[in-house]
C-alpha cells in the first residue's frame, strides 16, 4: 500500500492508501507502486490521474503542479483537482463547449496563448469525460 | 423630569439595535467557523511546498532566481496592504493601518508604493500614499486560488520588471491567533529569502537522507515553484485576514450586545424611578385632597 494524498492550495482534495498510482507527469505518465524512489516531477497542464485499491479504480482530473513520490507517500500538488462527484455533467460539457469556442478563436487571434488555450480544452474534455462516465 | 413615555421609546429602540448586534455576531460566528476550515485545508498544501523548496533549494545550489535576487539599493519598498471592506469590527483595521504608518515613519528615507486589499485600507491611504492598484472584495478574491495569484503576479511582475526600482515587496495583514485576538503581521514577500524554507529542509534531509529523482532539471523545478510559493503566501494571507475580520466583527459585536443591555438596564431603572414618582405624587394629591374635604 502507498498512502496518496491530493492537494490544491484551498483544500485537500483526496487522501487513501491505495495499490498503486498513475500520475500525469510532465514528460510522460508516471506509474507508481509501493517502494518507488524518492521522485519529484511537475505535472501536465492537464492529465488524468488514476488510482487503484484492489479491484477498484478511481480517476480525477489534475492539472498543474507537482507530484513528490516517497517510498510509502505520494503527494499531489495541483493547481486544480476535480473528482468524479465534484463535476456535474451539465456544467462540464458546457465547459467544453466553451473551451472549444476559445480554441477556434485561438487559431486565429495571437493575442491568446495557444499553450494555455489548448490545455484548458484538454481539461475540459477531460472533465466532460470523466462526469460523463460518472453519471 | 424626563417623561415616561421617552424613556419607553428609548429602551425599545435600544432593543431594536441590540437584536441587530445579537444577529450580526451570530452570522460573524457561523462564518468565522468556515473562515477556519478553509485556513485548516489550505495548511497541507502550503506545508508540502515548503518541504518541496527546502530540499529543492539545497540541491539546486546558488541557483539564480529573479525572485530571489537581492537589490543592491534598498529605497523603493511596495507594500501590500489586507484590510477589510466593513468596518463595525473593532480596532481590526484601526490596528492594520497604525501598523502600516509605523512602518512607514520608521523607514522614512525610503520611497512607498501600496496596493491596497479591502476598501478600508484604501479609503485611508488614496490620499496619503501613491496607491498603485486597489482591490476589493477581499471575500470573493480569496473563494478560489486564482484571486490570489492575480495580486501575487501583480507584485511579481512590479518587482522583476525590467526597469522596475522596486527593493522590496512586503505584506501587511492579520493574523489569526484566537477568536479573541488578531496580530498584525508585516511580512517580507519578495525578494524571497531562501533561509525562510532552508531550515524547513534542513529538518527533511535530517529526517531521510535520500535525495530526489528530478525528472526536470531541479533549477527549473525550483523555477516554476518559486511563483507558486509568492502566490501561496498571499492566498494565505488572505485567509487568515478573513478569518480575523469575521473574528474581530463577533467580538465587537458581542460587547455592542452586552453594552446595549446596560444601556437597557438603566434605562428601565430609571423608567420604573420616574413611574414610582408619578405613583406617589398622585396619591400624596388624593391624600391631600380627601384632608382639604374633611378639614
Amino acid at each position: 500500500m502507498i498512502h496518496l494524498e491530493v492537494v490544491t492550495p484551498e483544500r485537500k482534495v483526496f487522501e487513501a492508501d491505495v495499490d498503486s498510482v498513475e500520475v500525469p507527469g510532465f514528460d510522460g505518465e508516471l506509474g507508481i507502486l509501493p517502494g518507488h524512489t524518492e521522485l519529484v516531477s511537475k505535472l501536465k497542464p492537464a492529465g488524468l490521474l488514476t488510482y487503484h485499491i484492489g479491484d477498484e479504480k478511481g480517476e480525477m482530473v489534475i492539472s498543474d503542479g507537482f507530484v513528490e513520490v516517497s517510498p510509502k507517500r505520494v503527494t499531489v500538488l495541483a493547481d486544480r483537482a476535480n473528482r468524479p462527484e465534484d463535476l456535474d455533467l451539465t456544467s462540464a460539457l458546457a465547459k467544453k463547449a466553451e473551451a472549444e469556442k476559445l480554441y477556434q478563436k485561438a487559431m486565429s487571434d495571437s493575442e491568446l496563448d495557444i499553450k494555455e488555450v489548448m490545455a484548458g480544452l484538454d481539461r475540459a474534455n477531460l472533465e466532460a469525460q470523466l462526469a460523463e462516465n460518472n453519471k | 423630569m424626563p417623561n415616561l413615555q421617552d424613556i419607553r421609546r428609548r429602551v425599545r429602540s435600544v432593543k431594536n439595535l441590540q437584536k441587530i448586534t445579537k444577529a450580526m455576531k451570530m452570522v460573524s460566528a457561523a462564518k468565522l467557523r468556515r473562515a477556519q476550515e478553509r485556513v485548516t485545508s489550505a495548511r497541507p498544501y502550503a506545508q508540502t511546498m515548503m518541504r518541496m523548496l527546502g530540499r529543492l533549494a539545497a540541491r539546486a545550489g546558488d541557483y539564480q532566481h529573479p525572485l530571489l535576487e537581492v537589490r543592491d539599493s534598498d529605497q523603493h519598498y511596495v507594500i501590500a496592504l489586507v484590510t477589510s471592506d466593513k468596518g463595525l469590527a473593532g480596532a481590526f483595521n484601526t490596528n492594520l493601518i497604525k501598523a502600516a504608518q509605523t512602518f512607514m515613519r520608521e523607514n522614512s528615507d525610503k520611497t512607498f508604493e501600496m496596493v491596497t486589499i479591502g476598501r478600508k485600507g484604501r479609503d485611508f491611504f488614496r490620499r496619503r500614499t501613491e496607491v498603485i492598484n486597489e482591490y476589493t472584495d477581499v471575500p470573493k478574491l480569496a473563494v478560489t486560488h486564482a484571486g490570489a495569484a492575480e495580486i501575487a503576479h501583480e507584485l511579481m511582475e512590479k518587482y522583476t520588471a525590467e526597469d522596475s526600482t522596486v527593493d522590496r515587496v512586503f505584506i501587511i495583514y492579520n493574523e489569526f491567533k484566537s477568536v479573541l485576538s488578531q496580530q498584525v503581521v508585516i511580512k517580507q514577500l519578495l525578494p524571497i529569502s531562501a533561509e525562510a524554507f532552508a531550515s524547513e529542509g534542513d529538518k527533511a534531509e535530517t529526517e531521510d537522507q535520500i535525495d530526489y529523482i528530478y525528472e526536470q532539471p531541479a533549477a527549473e523545478i525550483l523555477g516554476t515553484l518559486l511563483p507558486r510559493y509568492v502566490e501561496t503566501q498571499v492566498f494565505y494571507a488572505l485567509l487568515e485576514s478573513i478569518a480575523s475580520n469575521h473574528a474581530a466583527q463577533m467580538t465587537a459585536m458581542d460587547s455592542a450586545s452586552k453594552n446595549a443591555g446596560d444601556v437597557i438596564d438603566s434605562l428601565t431603572l430609571n423608567m420604573n424611578r420616574v413611574r414610582q414618582a408619578s405613583i406617589t405624587r398622585e396619591i400624596i394629591e388624593v391624600v391631600s385632597g380627601a384632608q382639604a374635604l374633611n378639614g
